[in-house]
């Protein structure tokens, strides 16, 4: 009997150490080199961040950030896990440990930030709120839009700033809320709804890729928010932290100093001390980050620089043709400023 | 060899007692059971602690901040997070209720159809039944919802089949009376003449069996329930004021509106738990043996007393028990409701969850209330089950 219990009470202590070593599972970085893979949140689909292309492959603004940093730490861009997540179940995802990032179009605020247990790295993309309407509803702003119906994606913060938007201009709205994006865009341009909401450069992404006739769509001028999207990782492990934020610092700086894809091997030779030590040519950049040398050679040969992402997925080489606008270089009046790497 | 040599026999070890063998056992599994779950808690508390995920219910207090689509109380997005969780609550019993009811009637009749001698008839209710019990529910939802979103026009140029009648992409949007306190005098009317018709009914059973004369119950019950009211009605003198729908900008506003997710939901519930409930009824009808439908038919009842006094009172002691799983599998299938964006305490509380981060709180609400639901459900239908279960001697 006694030995019973005592074979029961160690298996359940056995269980239960395994899976509080398991939760603690270690520095994020030797899980993902043990796996061989990062795993990626993503987007559902929006096209120009995150779509699979015609081959099947996973492509876009918020892919290229997944690859840039397998080019980081693997020396290879490709080996990334693509876990597409839509906006409600991203956050749950992250928090179990299912993926080691999310580049998913998130918008950095305060409460995700402390009470969902979440770091920011640097923003990748500035956006703001805007409202889809169709042309001939003849709305020429927001302010017109007492009483509409309008389509929404719930856990976002696009949700909420609607209800302020509405509140803080004494209107009312009849909210339609639905969790998948493709069923979410379906109602509104089958006319479900008067309006559809979302950060506007994605609304631009899906007018040009989903609506039946792009033309009979428009985007008010309106930008009700600021949405600083951002890559996102949990809590608790400040290494992990390090090697995003400067992964996408590389990006940035790279493009401030003309590094591009093309010239990064010829930059190698360059007599700079601030490129040699970016490139690794000179060591210790590398070795900080606890990553080999080469990290941002990598990412800026295998990937490319800020600019050459946002030019091949959603900038002047696509059908989207965002303009850079805040995205562009501080040096060029835009919001886009890499701290030192040094 | 000296007998007293012989060994005293000695006790049998306790563990050879199948009885305190069988109790240790069983306090071991409780145990373990009790220890997993106790483990299962501390270790989502302590992950959730080592994160800075804060815990508890305190958000339940503040401002919800999000807007919900439909709300049978008044609710704005300054309202908090308990009365978001209540809105969406109200609405799931309101889909689950309406849902049991108009399933119970559906199933019943097309369960009888099934069993017609009419050969159309039982064929059509056949092919109902094969077909949608066979597709799975949320498929059925996304057909209906979109068949309401895509065939109705937009609301400025809404069909209106009848005067203040509009179907639109936004719904079916009808006039209501206008509220009058006369119409709470009128429910107060229908009531008393439901006590009364009840009343009248027992006093007319227990009449019957004692003289064998019949009371016409029905006529008198009728004229209970739809007179009373209906005299409050023109002594408050009559008012009438209708609140139409009126296209206003974007939308009707007044009148009554029922969404077209609303309608797709309980479409879909309907029409899909109404498959089993006919199988159900069905199946109830056929255990009743044969031979009590002749004894019927010899004591000269007619088919409509033969059903409502012979057979249908022995079909529902089979009918019951399984009508019970349908209710309970009814309601917790209304959760189904987050995929066609019907406001439901589950797609609620999905974006409360989001908004707050509490996931593990959200979740352990919305089992409980399910549960909770689900409970009260079985609870009133054993009670009813009881009432009509053979009165064993």
């Amino acid at each position: 009997m006694t030995i019973r219990r005592w074979v029961g009470v160690l298996a359940a202590l056995c269980i239960g150490l395994g899976w509080v070593a398991g939760a603690q599972a270690g520095p994020t970085l030797d899980k993902v080199k043990a796996a061989g893979q990062i795993s990626c949140g993503v987007p559902t689909g929006v096209a120009g961040f995150a779509a699979p292309d015609s081959q099947g492959h996973w492509a876009g603004f918020d892919v290229d950030v997944c690859r840039a940093l397998s080019a980081a730490i693997f020396g290879a861009a490709d080996k990334v896990k693509y876990v597409p997540l839509t906006a409600q179940q991203r956050f749950t995802a992250l928090q179990s440990g299912e993926v080691d990032l999310l580049s998913n179009n998130t918008t950095d605020t305060l409460q995700r930030d402390t009470a969902l247990g979440f770091n920011f790295a640097p923003v990748v993309f500035y956006d703001g709120q805007g409202f889809m309407v169709p042309k001939k509803l003849g709305v020429k702003s927001a302010k017109e839009l007492n009483g509409a119906t309008i389509c929404v994606q719930p856990g976002t913060t696009t949700e909420l700033n609607l209800a302020d938007y509405f509140r803080a201009n004494k209107m009312e709205f009849k909210p339609v809320v639905i969790e998948k994006l493709d069923e979410a865009l379906n109602a509104f341009f089958s006319g479900r709804c008067d309006v559809y909401t979302g950060d506007s450069s994605a609304l631009n992404a899906n007018r040009l890729s989903q609506a039946p006739n792009p033309d009979d769509y428009i985007i008010l001028p309106e930008r009700i928010s600021k949405e600083p999207l951002a890559p996102v990782v949990r809590h608790g492990d400040e290494e992990w932290n390090d090697i995003v934020r400067w992964m996408v610092y590389a990006l940035i700086e790279a493009e401030e100093k003309g590094i591009t894809q093309k010239n990064v091997d010829e930059m190698l030779k360059s007599d700079a001390p601030d490129i040699k030590r970016m490139l690794g040519v000179t060591p210790g950049m590398g070795k900080n980050l606890g990553l080999d040398e080469k990290w941002a050679y990598n990412e800026i040969k295998l990937v490319g620089n800020y600019g050459e992402i946002f030019d091949r997925t959603l900038g002047k080489d696509t059908e989207l043709k965002f303009e850079r606008g805040l995205n562009n270089l501080w040096t060029h009046g835009g919001l886009m400023y890499a701290m030192p790497i040094r | 060899m000296p007998t007293d040599t012989i060994p005293r026999p000695t006790r049998p070890s306790p563990w050879r007692n199948p009885a305190v063998r069988s109790m240790v056992v069983q306090v071991l599994f409780v145990a373990a059971v009790l220890a997993l779950g106790a483990f299962l808690v501390h270790n989502t508390v302590v992950n959730l602690r080592r994160q800075n995920i804060a815990g508890g219910f305190g958000f339940l207090d503040r401002e919800a901040a999000f807007g919900i689509g439909e709300a049978l109380i008044a609710y704005t997005p300054a309202d908090t997070y308990a009365r978001a969780f209540l809105v969406g609550l109200l609405n799931t019993l309101y889909v689950a209720g309406l849902g049991v009811v108009l399933a119970t009637i559906l199933g019943t009749v097309m369960g009888i159809a099934r069993l017609s001698r009419n050969w159309l008839v039982s064929k059509l209710a056949q092919i109902y039944v094969e077909t949608f019990r066979n597709i799975p529910l949320l498929l059925q939802l996304f057909f209906w919802w979109g068949l309401l979103r895509e065939t109705a026009p937009a609301p400025r140029l809404a069909w209106q089949p009848l005067p203040d009648v509009f179907v639109s992409n936004r719904g079916i949007a009808f006039a209501v009376p206008s509220p009058d306190p006369a119409y709470g005098w009128m429910a107060l009317a229908f009531l008393v003449g439901l006590a009364a018709t009840i009343g009248a009914f027992r006093w007319a059973r227990q009449r019957q069996a004692q003289t064998g004369q019949q009371f016409p119950t029905g006529w008198i019950g009728l004229g209970l329930v739809v007179g009373l009211p209906l005299a409050m009605f023109l002594l408050s003198g009559a008012p009438l004021t209708l609140d139409r729908p009126e296209m206003k900008g974007f939308n009707f506003t007044g009148g009554h509106a029922v969404s077209p997710e609303f309608a797709a939901l309980l479409l879909g519930l309907v029409i899909y738990s109404g498959t089993f409930i006919a199988e159900i009824v069905r199946a109830g009808i056929l255990a009743v043996s044969w031979g009590q439908t002749e004894a019927a038919m010899a004591l000269g009842l007619h088919p409509i007393q033969r059903m409502r006094l012979i057979v249908l009172p022995q079909a529902l002691r089979v009918i019951i028990p399984p009508m019970t799983s349908q209710y309970l599998s009814l309601t917790k299938n209304s959760s189904l409701a987050v995929a066609i964006g019907y406001p439901d305490l589950v797609s609620v509380t999905n974006t409360m969850i989001n908004q707050t981060g509490q996931a593990v709180e959200g979740i352990a609400m919305i089992m409980a209330v399910y549960l909770t639901i689900s409970l009260i459900i079985s609870a009133l239908m054993n009670v009813y089950n009881r009432s009509v279960a053979l009165v064993e001697r």
